[in-house]
């Protein structure tokens, strides 16, 4: 489990994030959702430490992450798990090499377990055959892949997600959040996912929160953010028409509306 | 930003790189891999330089020569301690500011810009130990080795052009090296050697590192960084000249 509260981000005079408060649970999809520039890129670094928040605290199942010192944040952060936005796999390696490093950097494994642990990782997300290729090689989805067999290498207590879906086609979004979402409930890990992509919200979404100008604007869950009255979130649903359309459906589902032939 | 900013994140950078390496194994692995990129990369482009350089000193010194009193032997001895003392740690090292120092700032330029340090921070491990020290050491190891072999290359380019040129004979030329040698002066050089490695390492890694942006940016950085190492190492050049002869 993750807390923060009364987080403060500021750059010069710009204020990123305005006292942010919630809660990531464990073995549960956390979502941070909102328009580009509200703030939960800037949220998701303060938490993992690349950024130093002004204000407020982190706490990692209790423990202060705002006050670990910089030896005792590194032992912490070999439990966390990152999937970035661009997958920031090593070009100069091999997938296979890639999924090793943490394994060569932090276990005494001989070659054998190592091998026999990375080809577990691959199989789990579904990628045969890439072992040995570079990352210029493979595609976006398969990309995201690797860097995901790469974040739960060393079965990691917290995985963070930033834009898991950018680039990818729907059908490989919907694998991604897929993916995701089992191996968060398989590991039983706090997942952290930054997205703007609604149908990842309504697939995975177990908590979600919504930012607005770096403040949290509302909170709940994929069947919440159906029926919220929040203006603003609204306003963020419905800038899909499709979202739309899928809104009213559940809206009719619920009340008993839809035809037979349409269900 | 200004100087003293430059200066205050270059030492912190330089601080934050010493610590306890997570695993020596693959810090070891990295550090050969850089041994292998700045010296066994680079010894192309050096022996071209030293070759030419040696031969263009030889002859450009025989040309300067005209007078008969002073003997033919006195070339050898010039074209000796010019690319000892000058040519073979400075203009080599100018030579390898472009080379070397362009590939550590793009190469960290482009780690940075595609999240890749912070991937490696998020698992931990410390950024500046892992990919600036290697470079660093490999670079004060091989460069002094470099610009040894770059003296050898000089002195036997100016040897060859001397004679097929017609100047001076083998014989002289050898007769020429082993008079008035001071040893001080391939300690100098040496001196001069491992300062400017760590500018030519030291100063790239700090731009690459320090990079923020896209490609446009990575390009800015790695032309600067090549251009404050020369400034850098032109400086020291007339610092430690000043300060040790």
């Amino acid at each position: 489990m993750i807390e923060f509260k009364n987080i403060k981000k500021s750059f010069g005079d710009k204020v990123v994030l305005d006292g942010v408060t919630h809660t990531m649970e464990t073995g549960k999809t956390n979502l941070i959702i909102g328009t580009s520039g509200s703030g939960k890129t800037v949220l998701q670094k303060c938490l993992v430490g690349l950024f130093e928040p002004d204000e407020g605290e982190i706490l990692y199942d209790g423990k202060s992450f705002t006050d670990m010192t910089q030896e005792e944040r590194t032992i912490l952060r070999r439990e966390i798990g990152m999937l970035f936005q661009g997958s920031a796999l090593f070009d100069s390696m091999t997938v296979e090499e890639n999924i090793k490093f943490p394994l060569n950097m932090f276990t005494k494994d001989t070659g054998t377990q190592k091998r026999k642990r990375i080809n577990e990782v691959l199989e789990r997300v579904n990628l045969k055959d890439a072992n040995k290729k570079f990352p210029s090689e493979i595609s976006g989805g398969m990309k995201k892949r690797v860097g995901i067999a790469r974040a739960i290498v060393l079965n990691p207590k917290y995985l963070f997600c930033d834009e898991p879906n950018s680039g990818l086609d729907p059908v490989t979004s919907m694998i991604i959040d897929k993916l995701i979402k089992d191996l968060t409930v398989e590991y039983n890990i706090t997942t952290i996912i930054n997205t703007h992509d609604m149908n990842s919200v309504m697939e995975i979404g177990d908590n979600i929160l919504y930012m607005v100008e770096g403040k949290k604007e509302w909170t709940g869950n994929s069947k919440d953010i159906i029926f919220s009255d929040n203006k603003p979130l609204n306003e963020f649903i419905f800038a899909s028409q499709f979202l739309q359309d899928a809104k009213n459906m559940r809206m009719m589902e619920a009340k008993g509306e839809v035809p037979e032939e349409v269900k | 930003m200004n100087f003293i900013t430059h200066l205050g994140r270059y030492s912190l950078m330089l601080k934050g790189m010493i610590a306890k390496p997570e695993n020596a194994k693959v810090y070891w692995k990295e550090f050969m891999q850089q041994c292998n990129d700045i010296g066994i990369g680079s010894i192309g482009i050096v022996s071209i330089v030293s070759i030419f350089m040696g031969a263009v000193s030889a002859v450009q010194t025989a040309y300067q020569l005209t007078s008969p009193i002073i003997s033919k032997s006195t070339i050898a001895q010039i074209v000796r301690d010019t690319v000892i003392l000058e040519f073979s740690p400075t203009l080599v090292c100018i030579v390898l500011a472009g080379v070397v120092g362009s590939k550590i700032a793009s190469e960290l330029g482009n780690m940075r810009v595609s999240e890749q340090i912070d991937a490696l921070e998020i698992m931990g491990i410390n950024t500046k130990t892992y990919l600036i020290l290697p470079k660093i050491t490999a670079a004060l190891i091989m460069i002094p080795l470099l610009v040894v072999i770059s003296m050898v290359l000089g002195i036997l380019g100016g040897r060859l052009a001397g004679n097929s040129s017609g100047i001076l004979s083998y014989d002289t030329f050898d007769r020429g090296l082993m008079e008035n040698f001071n040893t001080f002066n391939v300690w100098f050089a040496l001196i001069k050697a491992y300062t400017f490695a760590f500018i030519i390492s030291s100063i790239p890694a700090y731009y690459g590192y320090h990079v923020t942006g896209g490609a446009l940016e990575i390009g800015r950085s790695s032309t600067k960084a090549v251009v404050v190492s020369c400034i850098m190492i032109l400086l020291s050049d007339y610092a430690l000249a000043a300060l040790l002869l």
